[in-house]
């Protein structure tokens, strides 16, 4: 039988939407430091303007180093397509106003990273686009959750910070029996440990500021189409005309009859990107590039040692629990098992039993996890999730999305294993004898 | 725009403008278990500079209703049947693959009726394999796998579309999918049997582009050069490191050699 001729997720990893630099030969995708482009006459810049051409105008729309990278993410996502964005946060705004607006409804997971939460709970409703969030692992509630007015479902893959597996398969299923996307966060998994198109989500985002770029260096987002939800099904296209009518922003262009497999992205570049304007500078989209470079190789080293810190963690007496779904006590340990099966990251949270003086004096005793806001840096990380990136959080949602006051999350970078051990044992005993 | 042809519902996207009889009109005719969509940076062009731009769904297609039709000569017929439900005379064909075959049977059989041709990814005959027809017969995804495999060249199977931010193979990969069950078969079935492409290429009586990708290995070289040979009046561009999904792989190119078919022929 003949096979398909197809290229392995380590080969796209160095070189998927890259070709040796047409002008020099450079073989490095070269930093397209500039605003714009030369036209090569009016009628080609009139084209350009107007869609009838394929290229680069000026780069908050689009910049050949950033393509490079949108390419390289949707290649590796399997997706159609992906667009870069200033941040993460940006991502997930940009999703959400290129599907609806004013009066409209998301259901979300309510075990989100903080930033999120914040941007639904808090700001979206201003605009008019209000969230109801729900137990990750209640599909129950998810279902009862969903409105007339919902127009998207939206989770993380690993829960913020309590590593929830989200059962993509069958949140997604709900959402396309009532016509509706599922955009799942991938920033703690990255497309090699986990390929949510593989299991039916339609949109995913990306900080890729933590694992992708992976050295802690830029801030950046991307936002990946898997152009397969049909946005004029029957049972869609009236929730969702910014795709389905006519956009008199860009001269009556239907998107979804432009294209039937990238509708959406088409308007999130054409009115999300030209107008709220978060993009991504061609400097960072070089630094993210340089990072999945190796991302296969960073992601297994990253899952081997956070495995190896977790089973020092769950012998050590001062360690009350760990929220890891490798660990067969962990309430998503088979659909980790099955959706998961590379390993389920590099950030998990645990809690000391000790009081909340004695987890700060345990942070504060690391010499070789840094006490910062990010996770997914080449280096280790810890925070203290209640008093910093959730603290915004009520105390009820705190409980629901797994967090203590003794909460301790870290992210495992690549140093040798031995040496977090050893970080972590003194720190250990320094906070339980506080 | 939606219109009925034998009374059948059918898509053209015409650029986001309307359809005027007065106009000249480009009829874009894509190829097996594609959509309108494949034209995207070829037709949009036409559209906004003075002529009507109609990139069809062929039936069973897309948006338009119907089952796949059956064979080359019968989309051909149909092809006719579009041409006369918008009233349209003197028309610019444009097929890609099996939709070059169509056009090029429809021009042989209604001479009277098309001003230019053009084939891009055309030859004949234009053979399948057994093993890919096996695939699509039993809707099997390896069709698909395959046919992508084999339709982008080398360079582009890696991407760097001109296109920013799309990832070029994901995007037909996902627009075949789209197709219903047994419309491959079919439109590859179609393809396979196609007899009769020299004969029509020598019965074409307008002048004809033809546009080919050097390392095309779904429309194999030999069977364009007949096909070239056949035509009394026709025009070649070749695009080096091009494979059979030319209007992706470059779109711009693709472009400017209609352009210049048409200005060449005015």
């Amino acid at each position: 039988m003949t096979k398909p001729k197809t290229h392995g997720f380590d080969t796209l990893s160095l070189h998927a939407g890259a070709r040796p630099d047409p002008a020099t030969g450079a073989r490095a995708t070269p930093i397209y430091q500039t605003t714009s482009f030369v036209f090569d006459d009016s009628d080609q810049a009139a084209a350009l303007f107007n869609m009838e051409r394929a290229g680069h105008v000026y780069s908050r729309l689009s910049n050949p180093t950033c393509a490079v990278l949108e390419e390289r993410i949707a290649a590796l996502e399997g997706g159609v397509g992906a667009i870069a964005t200033a941040s993460g946060q940006a991502a997930l705004h940009l999703a959400i106003v290129t599907l609806m607006s004013a009066g409209s409804h998301v259901v979300a997971s309510r075990s989100l990273y903080g930033g999120s939460h914040n941007l639904l709970d808090y700001t979206l409703p201003r605009f008019g686009i209000e969230t109801t969030f729900v137990d990750p692992r209640d599909l129950d509630a998810w279902q009862r959750a969903i409105r007339p007015n919902t127009r998207l479902l939206f989770g993380e893959t690993l829960g913020n910070p309590g590593l929830e597996v989200l059962d993509v398969p069958r949140v997604a299923a709900l959402a396309h029996a009532h016509g509706l996307p599922l955009l799942v966060d991938s920033t703690f998994t990255t497309p090699w440990l986990m390929r949510p198109f593989d299991h039916d989500a339609d949109l995913v985002v990306h900080s890729a500021t933590k694992f992708l770029s992976g050295h802690g260096t830029v801030i950046g987002g991307l936002l990946v189409d898997s152009g397969r939800f049909d946005w004029n099904a029957r049972n869609a296209r009236e929730k969702f005309p910014t795709l389905t009518e006519p956009y008199a922003g860009f001269h009556d262009m239907v998107f979804a009859e432009e294209s039937s497999t990238a509708a959406f992205l088409l308007r999130a570049r054409r009115e999300g990107v030209r107008d709220f304007g978060a993009c991504m500078a061609p400097m960072t989209a070089f630094h993210i590039l340089q990072g999945i470079e190796t991302l296969p190789l960073r992601m297994a080293r990253h899952v081997e040692n956070a495995r190896a810190i977790v089973r020092f963690l769950r012998e050590h007496p001062f360690v009350a629990r760990i929220g890891h779904p490798e660990l067969p006590g962990h309430p998503d340990h088979d659909l980790a098992t099955r959706l998961l099966p590379r390993g389920a990251g590099a950030v998990f949270s645990f809690d000391l039993n000790g009081t909340r003086e004695q987890g700060k004096r345990f942070i504060e005793s690391l010499k070789l996890f840094s006490h910062l806001a990010n996770v997914g840096d080449a280096k280790s990380l810890v925070i203290h999730p209640a008093s910093t990136t959730h603290f915004r959080m009520s105390d009820e949602d705190l409980r629901h999305a797994g967090i203590t006051e003794g909460t301790i999350r870290l992210s495992v970078g690549l140093e040798d294993p031995a040496d977090l051990i050893d970080d972590l044992s003194r720190a250990l005993y320094a906070a339980s004898k506080t | 725009m939606q219109f009925d042809v034998a009374g059948r519902s059918v898509y053209a996207y015409t650029g986001s403008r309307p359809f005027v009889p007065a106009r000249p009109t480009m009829l874009f005719v894509h190829g097996a278990a594609n959509d309108h969509g494949v034209f995207a940076l070829q037709s949009r062009y036409f559209a906004w500079h003075g002529m009507n731009a109609v990139a069809l769904d062929l039936p069973g297609h897309g948006r338009s209703e119907g089952d796949a039709l059956r064979s080359v000569e019968a989309i051909a017929e149909w092809l006719r049947d579009v041409l006369d439900a918008l009233a349209v005379e003197g028309v610019n064909l444009v097929g890609h693959s099996m939709g070059s075959l169509a056009v090029l049977e429809c021009a042989a059989r209604h001479p009277q009726r098309v001003a230019r041709l053009a084939l891009l990814g055309a030859s004949a005959p234009m053979p399948v394999s057994d093993d890919l027809l096996a695939a699509a017969r039993r809707n099997d995804h390896l069709a698909y796998e395959l046919i992508n495999g084999w339709s982008f060249a080398p360079p582009s199977q890696l991407g760097a579309n001109q296109w920013p931010g799309v990832w070029m193979l994901g995007n037909a990969i996902r627009l075949m999918e789209r197709a219903r069950d047994g419309v491959l078969a079919t439109d590859l079935d179609a393809c396979n049997r196609y007899a009769n492409g020299v004969a029509a290429a020598a019965a074409v009586q307008c002048p004809a582009l033809v546009i080919a990708g050097a390392r095309d290995i779904m429309a194999p070289p030999r069977n364009t050069k007949a096909l070239i040979a056949a035509l009394r009046d026709a025009r070649v561009v070749t695009l080096p490191d091009t494979g059979h999904a030319l209007m992706a792989e470059r779109p711009g190119e693709v472009l400017d050699a209609l352009r210049s078919f048409l200005t060449a022929v005015e």
